[in-house]
């Protein structure tokens, strides 16, 4: 596959993850998981949570949490993806 | 497709993890043969973690105005078989259980089913049937990415619903309500991962035609 096939690819994706900030930028963006536990604790008021997190991060810790595991992925990647690449050009 | 910490009755809570536990000790196994038999596969397999670990982090906004995360299983799946991402799979939500409050250990063995077991397979089984089928490799890793992926938001709003029948409607109204809210989200992520997943294989040489097709 050429590099423009792959930045054609990579546009797209962009665009799909782009397109519902642009059609709505007024909608709320909550997350799915909260949505379906507030579904479960609406339609089944007797339901009694029997156990809750360890702990909870603070809201900006969740942010720095979520933002180290992506870079530590995209670190591994990066690093495959890199030597196979200099290993190729030799 | 997190089912949060307390949110399944203990008895479910307590099923999905029996149901979950031998995949994950099966793919303990099966790594540790791949890594003594194909030493060169530790790289692929590294890259396949980062994936995960990546992709699972993003929570994307998507059509329904909601936002939901995609879960990169697909490319592991496809080159090493679904064994391998249900140890990779469990890692993830581990990390995010302990860490995160995202997700939780009481609902570790439902969550591990539908992202770490049952996305993998169903990539593993497209990708399988696709290439027999005839299609390119781009286009079976894309089908295979792509239906994983949605398979395991499917599958959450299975085990919710199983959990929570309607009143009314009972389990299908119930299912309905879970994956109007899951599924439907899901759909546009599950296609950006997809095409995502086509360009990381072919950044890591697995879409030449020496392909032969991943080995469980």
């Amino acid at each position: 596959m050429s590099a423009r096939t792959n930045s054609l690819l990579l546009g797209l994706a962009a665009l799909i993850i782009a397109a519902p900030l642009i059609l709505d930028p007024k909608a709320e963006f909550g997350g799915t998981d909260d949505a379906a536990s507030a579904v479960v604790t609406a339609t089944n008021p007797g339901y009694e949570k029997w156990t809750g997190p360890l702990w909870q991060p603070a809201k900006e810790m969740e942010g720095l949490l979520f933002a180290l595991q992506a870079a530590f992925g995209a670190g591994l990647l990066g690093y495959v993806i890199g030597r196979r690449h200099g290993r190729d050009g030799k | 497709m997190h089912i949060m910490e307390g949110f399944l009755p203990a008895g479910h809570a307590l099923a999905w993890t029996c149901i979950s536990a031998p995949f994950v000790v099966a793919g303990g196994r099966s790594l540790r043969r791949t890594r003594a038999e194909k030493p060169e596969a530790r790289l692929p397999i590294a890259a396949a973690a980062g994936f995960t670990f990546v992709l699972s982090a993003l929570k994307l906004p998507s059509v329904t105005g909601s936002c939901s995360h995609p879960t990169g299983t697909g490319l592991g799946a496809i080159q090493f078989g679904p064994g391998l991402m249900a140890v990779i799979g469990t890692i993830v939500l581990l990390f995010q259980a302990l860490l995160l409050a995202h997700g939780g250990l009481s609902t570790m063995g439902a969550n591990v089913f539908s992202m770490a077991i049952a996305g993998p397979w169903v990539a593993y089984g497209v990708w399988n049937l696709a290439r027999k089928l005839g299609a390119s490799a781009a286009i079976a890793v894309f089908l295979a990415a792509f239906l994983g992926d949605l398979a395991t938001y499917c599958v959450t709003s299975l085990q919710l619903a199983l959990a929570f029948p309607d009143a009314q409607s009972g389990f299908a109204g119930a299912y309905a309500k879970f994956a109007g809210i899951f599924a439907v989200t899901q759909l546009p992520l599950a296609a950006a991962e997809g095409l995502v997943t086509v360009v990381v294989m072919n950044a890591l040489g697995q879409l030449q035609p020496r392909l032969k097709g991943a080995e469980a």
